[in-house]
C-alpha cells in the first residue's frame, strides 16, 4: 500500500480534511472515513450505478474515482440531496408512484436523475431513459422508476 | 384451532386501506440513502472477513499452511475446514461444508477464511494461504455426468449414476399408444441457461458473539431469519436458542439469499477471533461463491390432433445442479411438476433428472425449476398450433385447464383462471391486429408472441402474533422478511382490512428471531399469500376478544356488533353506538380479561398425489401451494443482420385473486418480466474448463432500462378464491416464468427462427434463421 496524503473534500457544501491512500476510491471514502453509507457499493467496476455521486453537478461512478484526484470539487452524495425534512422532487416522485423496491439503485437513481432535471428542467420518457441508462434496477423493471422522473417533466 | 382450516366465504376488508396502492413504510429511507443495508453497520473492534476460492473445479486438498496468513500482522482468525466441525448442510441433502472439507468441488469454492484489521488486510492474508492439491478429473455437462465412468463428485465411480442428486418419473395415461393418434408430432431439445440472480446488493452478514454467554447474533441480509438461525446453529454444533438473527433491510434476493448464504462461515470467523466479523462480498466472489439458477437440457414430445387437440407428451430433463445439491431437488420436483403446462394433455411421460456437476452450485431462483420448463412447453405448444395451422391463444385455451380439473398427479385446480388470462391479453395486446405483422423498421422484421402461465403460490409454514396496544393501536408481528417486494406494506395491508385500522395505528415489526414468530421465508410465491393469511387468522381472534369486551361495554350481544374503520367496534344499525379499542383495551389491561392478543399459525398441506392416476417415483416434495395463471404477451423487432432481438412492448395479465397493494404488485410484475426478458435474451453464466469467464456485471449482462420497452403492462385481473387473504393469491414469481417463451414465439412469428437455447443472443438467432433458410437440415445449435 502507497504512503497516504492528505486531501480535502467538499462534500455536500462541507469540507472535510482527509487522510488516504492514493489509490483508495471516493467509493470507500465516502463509505469508510465519511461514513456517508448511502453511496452503495454494487460491483466495485462501474457497470451498475448504485454508487453514482454528483462531482460539480455532473453524474460519476465513485467507485471508479480516486477520492485524491477531487480536491475543491462540489460532490453531492444521496445524503446531500433533500432539504432538511423536505423531499427532493425526484425522491417524492419515486415514493408516490411505487417505484422503490429493494432501494439499493434508489441514491444513484436520484442523483443522476437530479442531475438531468438540472439540465433539462422538462424532459421526456426518453430523456430519462437515456439519463438512467447507467443505473441497474433489479427489482422494478424501470417502468415505474421512470414514470416517476417523467412526471416532473410534465411532458410524454 | 387446526392449522389446516378449509377456507371459509371470502370476506370483505373493513375500511378502504386494503387495496389502495400506499407508499411503502420504507420508501422514503431508501430514496434519502438513510435505509440501513448490513453493510452499513459497523460495531466497536469490527473485523472484516474475506474467503479464499478454490483455484481448481476439482481436486483433492493435500495440505493447508496457513501459518504465513496466520503472522501478517492485522490479521486475527484463519479458518479451513480443519478448524470447523465436520457438520454438512445442505436444504435437501447435507452435502455440503463450509468450507471445503478433503476436496474442492467447483472453482471459486470457499476453502480458506480470513479476519482481518482491514479488507485490504484480510485479502492480502488469503493470498499468504498455501494450499496444495491433486487436481482431479472434472465434469461440467449433465448428461455426460450421468455416465457410470464419470467422475464422482460425491459419491465413488462407478454406481450406475454416480453424480445423480435426485430422479423423478412421473406417468400419467398411456404414452405409448398415444402417438399414433397425434396427426401432429413436435419433437425439440431446449436449452436454458443459469442464470444468477444479481440482487444488487451483494451477500453480507455482521456476527457478534457475547463472550459470557456464547450467544451468537447475526445481522444479515437474507430471505429468512429462521433458516439462517437453523442452519448456523446445526453447522456450528451450537444450539438455536444461542443463535439471534436480525434482518436489516435487504437490497433484493430472488431465490439467491435462502437457506444460507455466509452466515455460518461469517459466525465461525467471530467465534474464532472473538471479536465482531463483517463479511461483505465483492461481486466476483458473490457471482462465484453463492448460486445461481439451474441449467436445463428439456428434450420434449408433444402430439396433437388436427383439431387442436393435445394428446401426448414425453419430457426427458437434466437439471444441472452444480457441486451441491442445495434446492436442486426441490427445484427438479417443480420442474417435473410443471411439464405437462396448464393443460389437459391425457398421456404423459416426465423423466427429470437432477445431476451434480463441477460447478457453481444451483439453487432457488424466482421461478424454481418452472422457467425452464415453460420454456420447453411454451415454445413447443406455439409449434404445434403453427403446424396444425391454428391461432396460438385459440390452441392453448382449447386445452387450458378449467375449475375443478386436474393437475398432473390429481391435486384438483381451484380457480381455473388461465382462460380469463389469456382472454384479457389476447383484448388488451390487440393480438389479431399485430398478428398480421405492423409494418417493421428498414432492416427488421416484426413478430408478437404468448405464453401461458401457471405457478403455485405457498408452502410451508407460518405464524404470526397480533396484540391490541393500550391506546387502542395494534402490532403485528411476524417473521416475514420484505426483501423489498412490498410485503411489509401489504402484510400491513391485510391487517388494517382485517381490523379496520389505518396504517398510522398499526405497527409492523420486523424479524428478529429472539422475539419474531416463526415464518419459513420470503420465497415461493407465498409471503402475502402466506402470511397474510395467518395475519387474518389473527386478526380473528383478536376481533372475537374485542366484541366481548364491546359487548359487556355496550350491553349488546356479540351478534349485534360490528367493526368500524378507525378502530371502533359498534352496534350494527345504530351509528351512534360504538366503543374504541382504545376504551376496550383499558378495560381488558385494568380491570377485567387481561392483554387482548391472539396467535395464529399456518402450515400448507402435504402433496396431494393420487397414486391411481399416477405413477410417481421420487418426489420428495412437501407441498404443492395453490396454483395461480397468467398469460404473457410480447411484441418484438428483430434486426436481420444481426440477430439483435428489441422487445417493443409486453403485456403481463395476472389473476392475483384480490390486488393489496396494486402498485406494489404491478411492480412484482414488471419486475417479473424484466428479469425474464434477461433470462430470454442476456444473461448467462459461461464456463470455460470449469472456471467462470464472466463473474462480473460487466460480463453478465443484466438488463438496462434501454434494454426493456417503456411499456410494459401489468394488467391485474381479481378472481378471489382460495386461503390467501381476502382472496389474494401469490405474485411474486408468476412475473418472470412465461417471459422467454412469449418473447422467443415472437422471435419465431416475425423471423421463423426457432430458437431453442436460450439466452436468444444474436448470434443464436441469426443461427436459427440461417438453418430455417437452410431447410432446417443444419438445426443443431439454434
Amino acid at each position: 500500500m502507497s504512503d497516504k496524503v492528505s486531501v480535502s473534500l467538499t462534500i455536500n457544501g462541507a469540507e472535510h480534511a482527509l487522510t488516504v491512500a492514493p489509490e483508495r476510491t471516493l467509493l470507500d471514502v465516502l463509505r469508510e472515513d465519511v461514513r456517508a453509507t448511502g453511496t452503495r457499493r454494487g460491483c466495485d467496476e462501474g457497470s451498475c450505478g448504485a454508487c453514482t455521486v454528483l462531482v460539480d453537478g455532473v453524474p460519476v461512478l465513485s467507485c471508479l474515482s480516486l477520492a485524491v484526484t477531487l480536491p475543491g470539487r462540489a460532490i453531492t452524495t444521496i445524503e446531500g440531496v433533500r432539504n432538511g425534512a423536505e423531499l427532493h422532487p425526484v425522491q417524492r416522485a419515486l415514493v408516490l408512484h411505487g417505484a422503490v423496491q429493494c432501494g439499493f439503485c434508489m441514491p444513484g437513481i436520484v442523483l443522476s436523475a437530479k442531475a438531468l432535471l438540472e439540465r433539462n428542467p422538462s424532459p421526456t420518457v426518453e430523456d430519462v431513459r437515456q439519463a438512467l441508462g447507467g443505473n441497474v434496477c433489479r427489482c422494478s423493471g424501470y417502468t415505474r422508476v421512470v414514470e416517476a422522473i417523467a412526471s416532473l417533466g410534465g411532458r410524454p | 384451532m387446526s392449522s389446516h382450516a378449509k377456507p371459509g366465504p371470502i370476506p370483505e376488508p373493513v375500511g378502504e386501506v386494503l387495496g389502495q396502492s400506499v407508499p411503502k413504510p420504507d420508501a422514503r429511507e431508501k430514496v434519502t440513502g438513510r435505509a440501513v443495508y448490513t453493510d452499513d453497520l459497523r460495531v466497536p473492534g469490527m473485523l472484516h472477513g474475506a474467503l479464499l476460492g478454490s483455484p481448481h473445479p476439482h481436486a483433492r486438498i493435500l495440505s493447508y499452511d496457513t501459518s504465513r496468513a496466520r503472522a501478517l500482522p492485522g490479521v486475527r482468525a484463519v479458518l479451513t475446514a480443519e478448524d470447523l466441525p465436520p457438520n454438512d448442510i445442505g436444504a435437501v441433502i447435507k452435502d455440503q461444508p463450509l468450507l471445503a472439507r478433503g476436496k474442492v468441488r467447483y472453482a471459486g469454492e470457499p476453502v480458506a477464511a480470513v479476519a482481518a484489521v482491514d479488507l485490504p488486510t484480510a485479502r492480502r492474508a488469503l493470498e499468504l494461504i498455501d494450499i496444495r492439491y491433486e487436481v482431479l478429473p472434472a465434469v461440467f455437462d449433465a448428461e455426460e455426468a450421468l455416465r457410470p465412468d464419470a467422475p464422482g463428485i460425491h459419491a465413488p465411480r462407478g454406481t450406475a449414476h454416480p453424480n445423480a442428486a435426485s430422479y423423478i418419473r412421473l406417468v400419467e395415461g398411456e404414452p405409448d399408444p398415444a402417438w399414433a393418434q397425434c396427426d401432429v408430432i413436435i419433437e425439440d431439445v431446449y436449452e436454458t441457461p443459469a442464470q444468477q440472480h444479481i440482487y444488487l446488493e451483494p451477500c453480507s452478514t455482521l456476527a457478534e458473539v457475547d463472550p459470557d454467554s456464547g450467544k451468537i447474533t447475526l445481522h444479515t441480509s437474507t430471505q429468512t431469519a429462521f433458516r439462517v438461525q437453523a442452519i448456523t446453529a446445526e453447522a456450528l454444533g451450537v444450539p438455536m436458542s444461542r443463535v439471534r438473527v436480525l434482518v436489516p433491510r435487504v437490497g433484493g434476493a430472488f431465490g439467491g439469499k435462502v437457506e444460507s448464504t455466509n452466515q455460518p462461515i461469517t459466525a465461525a470467523l467471530a467465534l474464532a477471533a472473538g471479536a465482531p466479523v463483517r463479511l461483505t462480498f465483492s461481486r466476483t466472489d458473490d457471482i462465484r461463491m453463492m448460486r445461481s439458477r439451474h441449467a436445463a437440457r428439456i428434450h420434449m414430445r408433444t402430439g396433437a390432433t388436427r383439431d387442436g387437440r393435445i394428446l401426448a407428451r414425453q419430457v426427458r430433463i437434466h437439471f444441472d445442479t452444480g457441486a451441491y445439491a442445495d434446492d436442486g431437488p426441490f427445484v427438479a420436483n417443480i420442474g417435473s411438476y410443471f411439464a405437462r403446462g396448464p393443460y389437459r394433455i391425457p398421456h404423459v411421460d416426465v423423466e427429470c433428472w437432477c445431476v451434480y456437476t463441477n460447478k457453481l452450485r444451483a439453487g432457488a431462483f424466482r421461478g424454481f425449476g418452472n422457467p425452464q420448463i415453460h420454456f420447453a412447453s411454451e415454445v413447443q405448444v406455439d409449434r404445434v398450433a403453427e403446424a396444425i395451422g391454428m391461432d396460438p391463444i385459440e390452441l392453448r385455451l382449447r386445452n387450458a385447464l378449467e375449475t375443478g380439473e386436474k393437475w398432473l398427479g390429481g391435486a384438483p385446480v381451484e380457480s381455473g383462471t388461465l382462460r380469463a388470462c389469456l382472454e384479457r391479453a389476447r383484448e388488451v395486446s390487440d393480438w389479431h391486429r399485430r398478428r398480421e405483422r405492423p409494418p417493421a423498421a428498414p432492416g427488421k422484421r416484426r413478430g408478437i408472441g404468448v405464453a401461458a402461465v401457471s405457478h403455485v403460490s405457498g408452502l410451508l409454514g407460518s405464524s404470526a402474533t397480533v396484540r391490541l396496544n393500550e391506546d387502542g393501536t395494534v402490532t403485528v408481528n411476524t417473521g416475514a422478511v420484505d426483501t423489498g417486494q412490498g410485503s411489509d406494506v401489504a402484510l400491513a395491508q391485510v391487517a388494517a382490512g382485517a381490523l379496520g385500522l389505518s396504517l398510522e395505528q398499526l405497527n409492523f415489526s420486523r424479524p428478529d428471531t429472539d422475539t419474531s414468530p416463526y415464518d419459513w421465508c420470503s420465497g415461493g410465491t407465498r409471503t402475502t399469500f402466506t402470511v397474510g393469511r395467518v395475519i387474518t387468522q389473527a386478526c380473528e381472534q383478536v376481533r372475537e376478544q374485542l366484541f366481548e369486551h364491546a359487548s359487556a361495554i355496550l350491553q349488546r350481544p356479540v351478534r349485534q356488533l360490528e367493526l368500524r374503520p378507525g378502530g371502533f367496534v359498534g352496534v350494527r344499525g345504530e351509528p351512534g353506538a360504538s366503543v374504541s379499542f382504545g376504551a376496550i383495551a383499558g378495560r381488558a389491561l385494568y380491570v377485567e380479561g387481561g392483554p387482548i392478543i391472539a396467535s395464529a399459525r399456518y402450515l400448507f398441506p402435504a402433496w396431494q398425489l393420487d397414486t391411481r392416476r399416477t405413477q410417481v417415483e421420487g418426489l420428495p416434495f412437501m407441498g404443492n401451494g395453490f396454483f395461480v395463471f397468467a398469460a404473457q404477451v410480447a411484441e418484438v423487432e428483430v434486426d436481420e443482420l444481426t440477430g439483435h432481438v428489441e422487445v417493443l412492448e409486453a403485456w403481463s395479465v395476472h389473476d392475483v385473486g384480490r390486488a393489496i397493494n396494486p402498485a406494489a404488485t404491478e411492480g412484482q410484475v414488471q419486475g417479473g418480466f424484466v428479469q425474464g426478458l434477461g433470462y430470454a435474451l442476456t444473461e448467462e453464466l459461461v464456463w470455460k474448463d470449469g472456471h467462470l469467464v464472466n463473474p462480473t456485471m460487466g460480463g453478465y449482462k443484466v438488463p438496462g432500462v434501454l434494454d426493456v420497452p417503456a411499456a410494459i403492462h401489468a394488467v391485474l385481473l381479481e378472481h378471489p378464491f382460495g386461503p390467501g387473504p381476502f382472496g389474494a393469491k401469490g405474485i411474486g414469481e408468476v412475473g418472470l416464468v412465461g417471459v422467454a417463451p412469449a418473447i422467443c414465439n415472437a422471435i419465431r412469428h416475425a423471423t421463423g427462427a426457432n430458437v431453442r437455447r436460450i439466452p436468444a443472443t444474436g448470434e443464436r438467432v441469426l443461427r436459427a434463421l440461417m438453418a430455417r433458410e437452410e431447410g432446417g437440415a443444419k438445426a443443431s445449435d439454434a
